[in-house]
């Protein structure tokens, strides 16, 4: 097999046997002036149509760089991608050339941000934002491309849609700015969507109005969801299955009920531990102790180590593989079964 | 949006009010006597003195000097030179140099300072970049003085002498080319400023996160930069350039007088030495409705640039 033969871009019918997309193996690292930045250390995951991933992890765990790395925006150099593949629908989108790369950007895979005040361009208006994908991706006219705008905001249930599509980002409450950005990103149908902690500058009512509404555009398009968040909570409802990283790497993947019926690994118990609960109210909620490993110098063996509770000899020089304990289940942790009891009680 | 026009230009009247006042004092406080200066060093008959400073009141005092020229300009009369001039028609001719000087000093700043700016930061860190830094720090730090004359050597002088007549030496009898060089010695430091300027505003909007999101709409790169970045990038421009229109048009004494433009600036240095009171403060008053007025256009262009801002 020659190397240089150039992969093409499946079809959007294409039936295709195995994952809609599969992350093996990443490798994300990004050269600072400290030195080497190593933000994500052997990532893999796989998503099916119709499914709901759940990338959990702290700040630094590399849950957003793996994302920016499936839609290739991030900025090369600094960031650099030594080892690994992103196959969609079993293409590798890290070997295909920069203009079919693009084609699947915004239309085949899209994504939705944080904080949907900043991530809206604050000089173009909520409308022309919106049509931009009609107009760039599928030359409509500015007047087709703004009536599509119009009853995209219809299903995202923005109210008065017609009467706002010409206001500007500032003029909208922050669940109506997240509901533009979704309007957006699910313009050309994408079959995956990646939602980077799509609800954290929400209030709580609003978070679950937004969390609802994804799962429904998800229902109506049988898209795929990569639910990137820190939020336990917002997890148990939607999610299919989760992937827990921690310094780069996935400690923890499971089906959703099995990780919160008994965590096999020491920090997905600590995050689980760390959740308030009523009936241990006046008590002091708990924490994991220690702070999150330092990525220009990771400790040896397991980076968990440091912080960990189960921590024995050998978790300080070996850095365990994800072991697989059950057909859907994988945990990186050498006493994961001692974990698993314990959580079981 | 009209109220608040209306309000800025109420606003300027205290401003215009308070500037002719401390230039008039100034100008009054400034020693010798202009009327005898009108004869050199020859002695005047004392009664035409008398006549002369009866007809120019001054034998009054200060504030009622002051306020005869005040009732005079808000008539529309700025007085008369100690020549018999009215300073209104003087100021016309001189104002029409300045002006085309200033505007093409301001049009080529806009175009040299964006453009090389903008190149600078879509090269961040390569050696176009750095030679662009390189030259602006060059041309901040030479005076006006020494790029005025140099450039006029070279451009000028000789240029001419090797066959090839581009750039006028001095004078305006060539129309527009005679403004280009001295517009751009006048400009220069202005350059150099504003394409830091662009270059710092620009990279830091191609750091913002709707900028990570419009790649992620999967646009390509031009419509990136070109659309979605430069619209923000803009808006510290205007302001800088607004409020450069002032300074060049009342900062151009040295390079009118290098190139030999009879504009406000060479005006403003001759009345000054003879103690022409209505036209330096004839002068000095226009130039401060100049700046207020392109402040106020730099204000309503931002309502414009960015929709966050409104005016009511």
């Amino acid at each position: 097999m020659k190397k240089t033969s150039t992969p093409v871009l499946p079809a959007r019918t294409a039936p295709g046997d195995g994952p809609l997309l599969a992350v093996d193996d990443l490798h994300v690292e990004f050269a600072t002036r400290q030195g080497v930045v190593k933000a994500v250390n052997g990532v893999s995951y796989s998503l099916n149509p119709g499914e709901t991933l759940a990338v959990l992890g702290e700040s630094g765990s590399g849950k957003s760089v793996t994302a920016q790395a499936i839609m290739g925006i991030l900025d090369m150099p600094p960031a650099r991608i030594p080892r690994g593949e992103i196959r969609f629908r079993g293409t590798d989108l890290l070997r295909l050339p920069e203009d079919q790369r693009a084609q699947v950007r915004g239309q085949r895979i899209s994504m939705i941000f944080q904080d949907a005040l900043s991530a809206l361009n604050p000089v173009f208006t909520v409308g022309w934002q919106i049509s931009e994908m009609f107009r760039v991706h599928r030359g409509m006219s500015r007047r087709d491309a703004t009536k599509k705008a119009i009853e995209l905001m219809d299903r995202v249930r923005i109210p008065a849609a017609r009467q706002r599509v010409n206001d500007y980002p500032h003029q909208f409450s922050g669940g109506m700015r997240q509901r533009i950005m979704i309007a957006m990103a699910i313009a050309l149908d994408p079959e995956v969507l990646i939602a980077d902690e799509p609800t954290t500058a929400l209030d709580v009512t609003v978070q679950a109005q937004i969390m609802e509404l994804l799962a429904e555009l998800q229902r109506e398009s049988n898209m795929g969801l990569i639910l990137i968040t820190h939020d336990l909570g917002v997890v148990a409802d939607v999610a299919d299955k989760i992937a827990v990283m921690y310094g780069g790497r996935i400690v923890e993947n499971a089906l959703v009920h099995d990780i919160y019926r008994s965590p096999a690994h020491p920090y997905t118990k600590g995050l689980l531990d760390s959740i308030p609960r009523v009936d241990l109210k006046g008590q002091e909620l708990y924490a994991i102790k220690g702070m999150p490993p330092n990525l220009l110098d990771m400790p040896q063996g397991c980076a968990f180590h440091p912080r960990c509770p189960y921590r024995q000899d050998n978790c300080v020089t070996d850095a365990p593989p994800l072991y697989e304990i059950g057909p859907t289940r994988g945990s990186a942790c050498h006493y994961w079964r001692e974990v698993f009891d314990d959580s079981r009680r | 949006m009209g109220r608040y026009i209306i309000r800025r230009l109420i606003q300027a009247i205290p401003v215009l009010l308070g500037a002719t006042l401390l230039i008039y004092a100034i100008v009054f406080a400034l020693p010798g006597d202009p009327i005898a200066a009108l004869a050199g060093e020859k002695r005047m008959d004392p009664n035409i003195v008398a006549i002369l400073r009866d007809q120019y009141h001054l034998n009054d005092p200060f504030i009622v000097q002051y306020w005869y020229y005040l009732t005079g300009m808000f008539g529309g009369d700025f007085g008369k030179t100690f020549a018999g001039v009215p300073v209104t028609d003087l100021m016309a001719g001189k104002f029409q140099v300045t002006i085309n000087l200033a505007v093409t000093a301001l049009v080529l700043e806009a175009v040299i300072g964006i453009g090389l700016g903008l190149y600078a930061a879509l090269r961040r860190g390569r050696p176009a970049d750095s030679l662009i830094l390189a030259s602006t720090l060059v041309l901040i730090s030479i005076p006006t003085l020494v790029t005025g004359f140099v450039l006029q050597l070279l451009l000028g002088v000789k240029l001419k002498t090797a066959g090839i007549d581009l750039f006028p030496i001095a004078g305006v009898t060539e129309g527009w080319r005679s403004y280009l060089l001295p517009g751009f010695v006048l400009a220069g430091v202005s350059i150099a400023y504003l394409t830091r300027l662009t270059r710092t505003s620009l990279a830091e909007t191609l750091r913002a996160d709707y900028i990570r999101t419009a790649v992620a709409k999967g646009l390509p790169r031009r419509r990136v930069v070109g659309r979605h970045a430069l619209r923000n990038a803009l808006i510290p421009l205007v302001t800088f350039l607004g409020a450069d229109l002032g300074t060049l048009m009342g900062g151009a004494v040295i390079t009118e007088t290098i190139f030999n433009l009879p504009g406000i600036g060479q005006q403003l240095f001759s009345s000054v030495h003879l103690r022409e009171q209505s036209v330096v403060v004839g002068i000095v008053t226009v130039l401060v409705l100049v700046y207020i007025l392109a402040n106020l256009v730099v204000d309503l262009l931002y309502a414009v640039l960015d929709p966050r801002i409104r005016y009511e």
